[in-house]
C-alpha cells in the first residue's frame, strides 16, 4: 500500500556493500516509480549486478531499501510474490524438462497463469518432454522469458538476460517483453551492456559509475539535457568555449560534440545550432562520455 | 482456441485478480516431487537395479546348483528316483518329518534369507542418501540454478526442508518399497525352485516364513531410520550448503582430522572418556548414520530366553534384531535424541547460509 501511495516501486537511500577489497555499493540513492522500463547501464565492477541483489534480498546490505513498501531483508518471502527476475541466462536446471518446469512454477506461484505460459510456447520448438539441458541458450531463455512473462509480477527483474545470444533472440526478447508483458501497473528493471538495443524501449535510464548513481532521468529528459552537434572545422575552437563534455573526431575533419545543457549556462540550443548539426545523442555514446576514465 | 479467448476474456474482467496462493502444503508436495524430478536415478532405479541384480544373482545360484545337481545324478553321485529326491531327501516329504525345533529352525532360515535378499536395495539407500545430501545445495550454487529457484515464492527454509525429508523419508520409503518387492520375488524365485522339486512351497517356504511380518517391521523401521539419520543428514546438508568447493573433501575431512588430532593427544582424556568415544560418537554418528541399522548398536536386544545351540541362538538373535521392539527401543536411548537434535540444528544452519550465501 505505502508503495502504490509514494509512486515509487524501489526506493533506495545511502544503499552500502563492501566487498573484499572495495565497494561495491557506495551511497547509493534511487527511486523507482511504478509503470517504467528503467535500465541500469554501468561499465563493469560498478555495482550494477549488487545492486540488483540488494533489491532481490539474496545479498546483505547496509542502508535504506524498500522494494513494494517491503525490506527485501527481513520480508524476502513475501516479496517473491510479487518480484520476478531473470539473473542470467542458463540458470534453470539442467535436467528439468519443460512440462516439469510448468507444472514446478504453476504450483508454487500464486500469480503464475499457466494457460498463458503454454499460449507463449505455442509454435515454439519448446516441447514439453524436452529437458533445458538439450536446448540452445536461446531456447533456453525463450522458456525462461515465458515461464517469467505468465507470472503477473509488479517488478521483473532483468539481469543481463540476453547475454549470448544471437541478435534475432535479443530482439525477440525484447519485443516480445513489450507485446505481450510491460503495462502501466508494471515495472521493470534491466542492466545490460548493449546499449543501443534497448535505449528505444526505456522510458528511464540510471548511470551508476562506482557504487553510485550518477545520472537518473527519463529519457526525453536525457534528449533535452544533452546535445550532440557535428562541429566544423572551422567552427571548433568556438565550440570548445562552450565546453562540450566529450568530443571525438570523424573522418573528413568533423568533429562530434557533446553538450550538457545543465552544464553551462551559455550553450543554448540556439547557439549549438550555429556550430553545426545538431541532434540527439546515442544512449552509448552519452554512456562514455558520462564513464570516462573508468578504467584508467 | 475457444479456451484462450475465454481466458483472454477472463483477464481483463479480473486483470489482477491473483489466484489464491497456494496452500503451503501443495507448496511443499511440488518440492518433494521436484527432488525426485532431480533424483529420479538415485531414488528410485538404483535400488530398482540393485534388487534386480541381486535377484538375478540368486537365480543364477538356483539354476547353478540345480545344474550341478544334475551332473552329479547323471554321473551317479546322487540317486535319483521317480520323485526329484536329492541324496533320499524328497522335499515333499521334508516338512511332514519335521519336528517343532526344526520348523523353527527353517522358519528362522527362511527369514534370514529373505531379509538377506531385501538387503541391497538398503544399501544402496545409504550411498544414494549420502551423496544427495552431499549435493543437494552445492550443485544448485556450482550452476547457479539456485538463482532461478530463489526467483520464485518459495522460502530457504522451506527448500532446505524438502531436501531434508527427501532424504529422511521419501528415499527410505522407495528404497523400503522396493525391498519388500525384492523379498517377495526371492520367495516367489524358492517356491518355483520348491516346486520343481515336487515340494509344496506353501508348507516349505510361506507357512513357515513371516514375508508379511517382515515387510511390516521394515515399514515401521522407517521413522526411526529418519531420526537417526538426522544428524548425518544435518552434516552433510550444512557442508553441501557452505563449502565453496569440494563438499566431499569438507564433509570427510572435518570430522576424520578432528578424530586423528584428538586420538593423537588423548583430548577426551580431559572428559574421562576414551578417543574411542569420539570417533563412535561423534565421527561416526555424523558420517555414517544415514546406513540402515546402525542403530543396533546402541538399541535395547532382549536377551532373555537365547536358546542352547549355536544355530538356533543366530536365528533367535535376528529375529530379536529385527523385531519391532528392538527397533523402537532407540528411540528410549539419549544417542537418538541427541542426535537428532544437533541434526536438526544443523539444518537450520544449512537454512541460513542458504538465504545469505552470495553467489557473486
Amino acid at each position: 500500500m505505502s508503495a502504490s501511495m509514494s509512486g515509487n516501486v524501489v526506493s533506495a537511500r545511502g544503499l552500502r556493500k563492501g566487498y573484499k577489497n572495495k565497494l561495491a555499493l557506495n551511497g547509493t540513492d534511487f527511486d523507482i516509480p511504478v509503470g517504467r522500463i528503467v535500465g541500469l547501464i554501468g561499465p563493469n565492477g560498478a555495482g550494477k549486478t549488487t545492486a540488483l541483489k540488494a533489491i532481490l534480498g539474496l545479498i546483505p546490505f547496509d542502508g535504506e531499501l524498500k522494494v513494494l513498501g517491503k525490506d527485501p531483508r527481513t520480508q524476502r518471502d513475501e516479496l517473491m510474490n510479487d518480484v520476478c527476475f531473470i539473473a542470467d541466462v542458463a540458470v534453470l536446471p539442467r535436467w528439468m524438462k519443460v512440462k516439469e518446469a510448468i507444472e514446478f512454477v504453476a504450483g508454487v506461484h500464486p500469480r503464475f497463469d499457466e494457460a498463458k505460459c503454454k499460449r507463449f510456447l505455442e509454435g515454439t520448438q519448446l516441447k514439453p518432454d524436452l529437458r533445458v539441458r538439450e536446448m540452445s541458450k536461446g531456447m533456453i531463455v525463450q522458456l525462461h522469458l515465458a515461464l517469467v512473462m505468465a507470472i503477473d509480477a509488479k517488478l521483473l527483474v532483468l539481469d543481463e538476460p540476453t547475454l549470448g545470444l544471437d541478435i534475432l533472440y535479443r530482439k525477440q526478447f525484447y519485443q516480445r517483453l513489450l507485446e505481450d508483458y510491460f503495462d502501466e501497473e508494471k515495472t521493470i528493471l534491466v542492466t545490460t551492456h548493449q546499449v543501443e538495443e534497448i535505449e528505444h524501449i526505456l522510458t528511464d535510464v540510471m548511470f551508476i559509475r562506482d557504487g553510485r548513481i550518477v545520472l537518473n532521468a527519463p529519457m526525453d529528459a536525457v534528449g533535452e539535457r544533452y546535445t550532440e552537434v557535428l562541429v566544423n572545422a572551422d567552427k571548433l575552437d568556438a565550440a570548445r568555449g562552450l565546453k562540450p563534455i566529450d568530443e571525438r573526431a570523424l573522418p573528413f575533419g568533423k568533429t562530434v560534440m557533446l553538450f550538457d545543457s545543465t552544464l553551462f549556462d551559455g550553450a543554448d540550443a540556439g547557439q549549438l545550432a550555429q556550430l553545426g548539426e545538431t541532434r540527439n545523442p546515442g544512449l552509448a555514446d552519452l554512456f562514455v562520455a558520462t564513464m570516462k576514465g573508468t578504467y584508467a | 482456441m475457444n479456451t484462450s479467448a475465454q481466458a483472454m476474456t477472463m483477464d481483463e474482467e479480473r486483470p489482477r485478480a491473483a489466484r489464491p496462493a497456494p496452500h503451503a502444503t501443495h507448496k511443499f508436495k511440488l518440492l518433494l516431487k521436484r527432488e525426485f524430478w532431480e533424483h529420479k536415478g538415485g531414488f528410485l532405479w538404483a535400488p530398482i537395479w540393485a534388487g534386480g541384480i541381486s535377484l538375478v544373482l540368486t537365480l543364477m545360484a538356483l539354476v547353478v546348483g540345480e545344474v550341478a545337481a544334475r551332473r552329479a545324478v547323471a554321473s551317479g553321485k546322487m540317486s535319483f528316483d521317480g520323485d526329484i529326491n536329492i541324496n533320499g531327501l524328497d522335499l515333499s516329504a521334508l516338512t511332514s518329518k519335521m519336528d517343532a525345533a526344526d520348523l523353527q529352525k527353517l522358519a528362522g532360515g527362511i527369514d534370514i534369507s529373505t531379509v538377506m535378499s531385501s538387503a541391497w536395495p538398503l544399501i544402496v539407500l545409504a550411498f544414494v542418501v549420502f551423496f544427495y545430501c552431499l549435493g543437494s545445495l552445492y550443485d544448485e550454487r556450482k550452476d547457479r540454478s539456485v538463482l532461478f529457484w530463489k526467483s520464485l515464492p518459495v522460502s530457504d527454509r522451506d527448500t532446505v526442508l524438502s531436501k531434508a525429508a527427501s532424504a529422511l523419508l521419501v528415499a527410505p520409503l522407495i528404497a523400503v518399497g522396493v525391498a519388500i518387492a525384492c523379498m517377495f520375488g526371492f520367495l516367489l524365485l524358492v517356491s518355483a525352485f520348491v516346486l520343481l522339486h515336487n515340494g509344496n512351497p506353501l508348507t516349505l517356504v510361506w507357512g513357515p516364513g513371516n514375508p508379511l511380518q517382515l515387510a511390516g517391521s521394515m515399514l515401521a523401521t522407517i521413522p526411526v531410520y529418519a531420526l537417526w539419520a538426522l544428524p548425518t543428514v544435518g552434516w552433510l546438508l550444512l557442508c553441501s550448503a557452505w563449502s565453496k568447493s569440494k563438499p566431499f573433501l569438507w564433509a570427510i575431512m572435518l570430522p576424520v582430522f578432528a578424530g586423528i588430532f584428538i586420538s593423537w593427544f588423548d583430548i577426551m582424556n580431559v572428559f574421562n572418556l576414551e578417543s574411542g568415544w569420539f570417533w563412535k560418537n561423534i565421527v561416526a554418528r555424523g558420517l555414517l548414520s544415514a546406513v540402515p541399522g546402525t542403530w543396533f548398536d546402541v538399541a535395547h536386544i532382549d536377551n532373555a530366553h537365547i536358546t542352547s545351540s549355536e544355530a538356533a541362538r543366530q536365528i533367535e538373535s535376528v529375529h530379536q534384531l529385527l523385531s519391532l521392539q528392538t527397533t523402537y527401543s532407540v528411540l528410549l536411548t539419549p544417542q537418538l535424541w541427541i542426535g537428532a537434535a544437533v541434526g536438526a540444528a544443523m539444518i537450520y544452519a544449512a537454512m541460513r547460509l542458504r538465504r545469505w550465501r552470495d553467489e557473486g
